[in-house]
């Protein structure tokens, strides 16, 4: 067990290594440099640009700025090239607004595509069963943006609230109940659709799962003994077809950083993918170096984690 | 008990060959069938959508800029007396309307079904080659070890192309010659025992060919890949040939997992041990013996993975980092029309509704093919 | 002619008449049980006997109410447990007979034990399904199950999991899970195929001694003729769906009177035929959806004569329960 901890904490400090030179790479490599992304921009003068190479450190070889870069990183000195704010705090704040996202997508997410995946197993082939695969299929397929917009034009002339951005502006006096309500409009629509995808994925990987489980010898076993149906599902099938979904929940850690570029710049909202996107745009190498490196460390700890639960909930498996 | 069997077989089920199989069952599936339909409809849109809004006068022109005719709704019908006849459309009516530039969405969307069949086929096809390459090393040569002086080599080697690509001619001879020097080390050496007694150390083992690649497949799985691509995309210069490799390159690790653990199980089978105790070189087993086992599954998914493709370059084009413009993509005409989504909602809708469709079909074409191929689902 | 034979006790415990069990496919229908008749007297041991594919199996699962309806349909019979009839049964009164009065043991015991339940749990599971009765006493009951079935130190058992047994140990657990309310009757399905040849003696005595310590009967559903010879009172041969001879183990075995029954006997290995090329029988069972019409078994048949392709064979008595599916060898062994 311990052996398994310490192997696999070597394996993935390796793999972050990796990870680190190859985004440094790809970005420094790219042609274009942030000095040069506004040439008409009279701030830029030779001068200009001369100290902003000095300052970061642009002028030395890239291994050095590769280290300059990661020190920076690990001891929070690490500063926006675009207004010299410091990148982690930045992250944070920007972090707290994606979160409640985050955390009602999720919640969404795992509590609807259960009960849909398990029923659809249950009465495959059913009128409910068919009717589900295809919703499944037509939100895999239905292109995130399209869907905000006709969701917009929907809530907006249907309920006749605004939806975009985190909140409705100028509403400082009005009583916390119509802010509370207010804050959760502007909240479901997003979450909606950052759970669609989801939700449809996850209800058909229950569904196989399920059908996968229901057709092996112990359900029949378990019928044999007399169990009724619902515990034959409930209690024998559903139990082995849960072991790879606890893998999975290790695998959600790294939505709270990637979080959704697309819905963000939609509604406005301030949050992760948002700041991404911008920071891609201004070329403002710090942020999006960061946000990459923190999203790898989400993604091992997330698989690590999920190993570890894995270990706990199957029987079979001992180290 | 002395008469012959009158009949020596049994009738059997009626014989079919694999391919009967499969469309045999494929076809019970009707959504599936829908999918195909529509995949191919798509397939001859998009060609003909390509032959005709391009060259010199083309039958729809969809650059056109017509101003005094903007934000037409569908089916309407153009001022003929305001305009200079050249400009307009065939049919005398713009069938889905005109954008705020009086632009003929038809033709916009015919363009953009190009770029979007395009943008799937390739992107996919780059995936699936890198992944059925990558997976197949690993689980045919898996086992064997790399040396040192092997992965100093290609590390020198690669340095000496990046340095080329940076202009340095001179590091870069040197990088390259050293490079050469490693991986012919063993040989040059093998002669003089004292020298390889000190260069012991490079000819150790030091990772197998599988536990590298699958260490790739690890790394790769890290970065966010929307984020990824969008920071890859949005670096380069903007071109859609970008975009394909972009998605192709970031889209591989599934394959290459699939493809290892496919071959790895393969390797163990009798007709693979029967071919190569008949003495059939390596690749001739990869390709002749084991691939047809494995590729049908590969193509299955990448069939899902076309859709996918499809909705990320949308994506893409609606945040501006798409294809270039004055080349029309669904993904940029939603993203043009999303400012005017109350007075002109077809802008919105007609290139939404058609990535829906088309990538609904890829989904549903894919999914039905993968049931009809699954000997498991067979009897469900 | 032989002795007429006396089952132990007079009662039929159960009783399947005209069993048809067919399967839907797209274009066809798998006639998977094609009229199967037979009994099993209270105590006895019963063996029902064919190569694979021949629908012993789909006639076991059809006994409890198991066949996966659609694509399966029970086009016609009864199933007749003393005076209830199975298939007339709601869902709900087969599983008060499901492990109860009838239980089953199936072929590969590490995939019909589930692997994420402890074998304590499994087993008192099945206590606690039929019998309102206290944790203490099922586990009470347990640890005698397994103590019965032969495994050492039950205690300690319970806590595992199916994969950290062996695979005769895994079998013994069925086997206690099968007893655990003291059933009337057990199917066990191809109990042995599965393990060693050791282990297979063993847990076939096993389910002598208990049989004999309890009036209970057993249907053996298999293919090996070894176990058959060893374990039958009565013996049912199958073929594409069909029963085509019964009789006691010794009609069966020294006066077979089916052509395929002959086939069978004369491809088993024995000391008598060493150094003799091992007889097989002709080709293979037909597709239960494309059966030849006449008697299924004419086509692979060195006996078949030009009616067999024709008339469908009824059973000819022998007497003393020795029936065959064969016209023309009775009328051909009457004339001599």
């Amino acid at each position: 067990m311990f052996s398994f901890i310490g192997r696999s904490i070597i394996q993935k400090t390796v793999t972050l290594f990796f990870v680190s030179v190859i985004s440094f790479l790809i970005i420094h490599l790219a042609p274009g440099e942030p000095s040069q992304v506004d040439p008409m921009n009279p701030k830029f003068t030779p001068e200009m640009v001369e100290r902003f190479r000095q300052e970061f450190h642009l002028n030395e070889p890239l291994y050095t700025q590769y280290l300059l870069f990661y020190q920076d990183l690990f001891t929070g000195k690490i500063v926006s090239w675009k207004d010299n704010q410091p990148v982690l705090a930045k992250i944070w704040e920007r972090f707290l607004n994606s979160l409640p996202l985050f955390i009602v997508g999720t919640l969404l997410t795992w509590t609807l595509s259960f009960p849909v995946g398990i029923r659809s197993a249950i009465f495959r082939g059913g009128i409910y069963d068919r009717s589900a695969t295809f919703f499944a299929y037509l939100l895999i397929s239905i292109p995130g943006f399209f869907f905000a917009y006709v969701l917009i034009i929907f809530v907006v002339t249907v309920f006749h609230v605004p939806v975009i951005g985190m909140e409705t502006f100028g509403m400082g006096a009005a009583s916390w109940p119509h802010l509370f309500m207010d804050r959760v409009w502007h909240l479901l629509l997003p979450s909606v659709l950052g759970a669609t995808g989801g939700i449809a994925v996850l209800s058909r990987y229950v569904r196989s799962q399920m059908l996968e489980v229901e057709g092996q010898d112990y359900v029949r076993t378990a019928r044999a003994k007399g169990l009724a149906p619902d515990q034959v599902h409930y209690k024998h099938a559903l139990r082995n077809a849960l072991l790879p979904f606890v893998t999975m929940f290790g695998l959600i850690l790294p939505g709270l950083i990637g979080g959704s570029v697309i819905i963000e710049s939609i509604f406005s909202w301030p949050g992760m993918g948002r700041m991404a996107y911008e920071a891609i745009l201004a070329r403002d190498y710090p942020i999006i170096l960061t946000v990459n490196f923190l999203s790898a460390v989400l993604v091992l700890i997330g698989t690590f984690v999920s190993d570890l639960l894995y270990l706990m909930v199957d029987p079979r498996i001992r180290l | 008990m002395t008469n012959g069997p009158l009949i020596l077989e049994a009738p059997l089920a009626p014989k079919q060959t694999r391919l009967e199989e499969l469309w045999r069952l494929f076809k019970q599936n009707r959504l599936a069938i829908i999918g195909l339909f529509i995949f191919v409809l798509f397939f001859i849109t998009a060609i003909l959508g390509a032959v005709l809004t391009s060259g010199r006068d083309p039958l729809f022109d969809p650059a056109l800029i017509r101003l005094q005719e903007k934000l037409l709704p569908p089916l309407s019908r153009p001022h003929v007396d305001a305009l200079p006849p050249q400009e307009v459309p065939t049919f005398g009516r713009y069938l889905f309307g005109t954008d705020d530039l009086g632009r003929d969405v038809f033709s916009r969307m015919l363009q953009g079904a190009w770029v979007s069949l395009t943008v799937g086929f390739v992107a996919v096809g780059i995936s699936v080659m890198v992944g059925i390459f990558m997976g197949g090393i690993a689980g045919y040569f898996g086992e064997h070890h790399l040396r040192w002086n092997h992965i100093l080599g290609v590390t020198l080697l690669l340095a000496a192309t990046v340095m080329g690509a940076m202009g340095n001619v001179w590091t870069s001879l040197g990088l390259l010659m050293a490079g050469g020097l490693c991986l012919s080390l063993f040989r040059l050496v093998k002669p003089y025992r004292k020298l390889r007694f000190t260069t012991a150390w490079l000819f150790k083992n030091a990772v197998s060919v599988d536990t590298l690649i699958m260490r790739m497949v690890d790394i790769m799985l890290c970065f966010p890949s929307f984020f990824l691509i969008l920071t890859v995309v949005a670096l380069l210069p903007a071109s859609m040939y970008n975009i394909m490799i972009v998605i192709g390159l970031t889209s591989w690790m599934g394959t290459t997992r699939f493809v290892r653990a496919e071959f790895l199980s393969l390797r163990e089978q009798d007709f693979v041990t029967a071919a190569r105790a008949l003495g059939i070189g390596n690749f001739r087993i990869i390709f002749r013996h084991m691939m047809p086992n494995a590729i049908a599954p590969v193509l299955v998914s990448s069939t899902i993975g076309i859709a996918t493709a499809i909705l990320t370059e949308a994506g893409l084009s609606f945040l501006g980092f798409g294809v270039p413009p004055p080349h029309a993509t669904w993904g940029n005409i939603l993203s043009g029309g999303k400012g005017f989504i109350f007075d002109a909602p077809w802008l919105t809708f007609i290139p939404g509704i058609a990535i829906l469709i088309v990538v609904l079909c890829f989904n549903l074409f894919g999914e039905g093919l993968r049931d009809a191929m699954n000997p498991k689902l067979r009897e469900r | 002619m032989e002795e007429a034979y006396a089952p132990p006790h007079k009662d039929t415990l159960l009783l399947v008449e005209d069993l048809r069990v067919h399967f839907r496919g797209h274009d066809h229908v798998a006639r998977a049980v094609d009229g199967v008749s037979f009994d099993v007297h209270t105590g006895e041991t019963v063996c029902l006997v064919g190569e694979s594919g021949c629908g012993k199996t789909v006639t076991a699962l059809a006994i409890l109410g198991l066949v996966p309806i659609p694509p399966g349909v029970i086009a016609s019979g009864k199933i007749r447990l003393r005076d209830t009839n199975l298939l007339t049964l709601t869902e709900e009164g087969l599983q008060d007979i499901r492990g109860n009065q009838i239980s089953m043991v199936f072929q590969e015991p590490l995939t019909a034990l589930n692997p994420v339940f402890t074998i304590g749990d499994q087993i008192m599971e099945a206590i606690q399904v039929h019998e309102k009765v206290s944790e203490n006493e099922r586990r009470r009951r347990c640890i005698g199950l397994l103590t019965d079935v032969g495994i050492p130190s039950p205690e300690a058992r319970l806590k595992d999991y199916p994969h950290q047994l062996s695979g005769g140990q895994r079998q013994r657990v069925m086997v206690a899970m099968a007893l655990a309310c003291h059933p009337a009757l057990i199917i066990a399905d191809e109990p042995t195929t599965a393990l060693d040849v050791t282990v297979q003696a063993q847990i076939l005595n096993l389910m002598k001694s208990i049989q004999h310590a309890s009036a209970m009967s057993v249907l053996y559903i298999t293919h090996d003729l070894g176990v058959v010879s060893t374990v039958a009172d009565r013996v049912y041969v199958m073929y594409a769906g069909l029963i085509v001879e019964q009789g006691t183990r010794d009609q069966v075995f020294q006066h077979p009177r089916h052509p395929y029954t002959r086939g069978l006997l004369a491809s088993l290995p024995s000391r008598s035929k060493r150094g003799k090329r091992l007889y097989s029988i002709p080709g293979s069972v037909p597709n239960p959806a494309f059966k030849p019409k006449g008697c299924p078994f004419h086509p692979r048949c060195s006996a078949a004569i030009a009616e067999c392709a024709v008339d469908f064979p009824g059973m000819c008595d022998y007497g003393h329960g020795h029936l065959s599916r064969c016209p023309p060898v009775y009328s051909r062994e009457r004339q001599e």
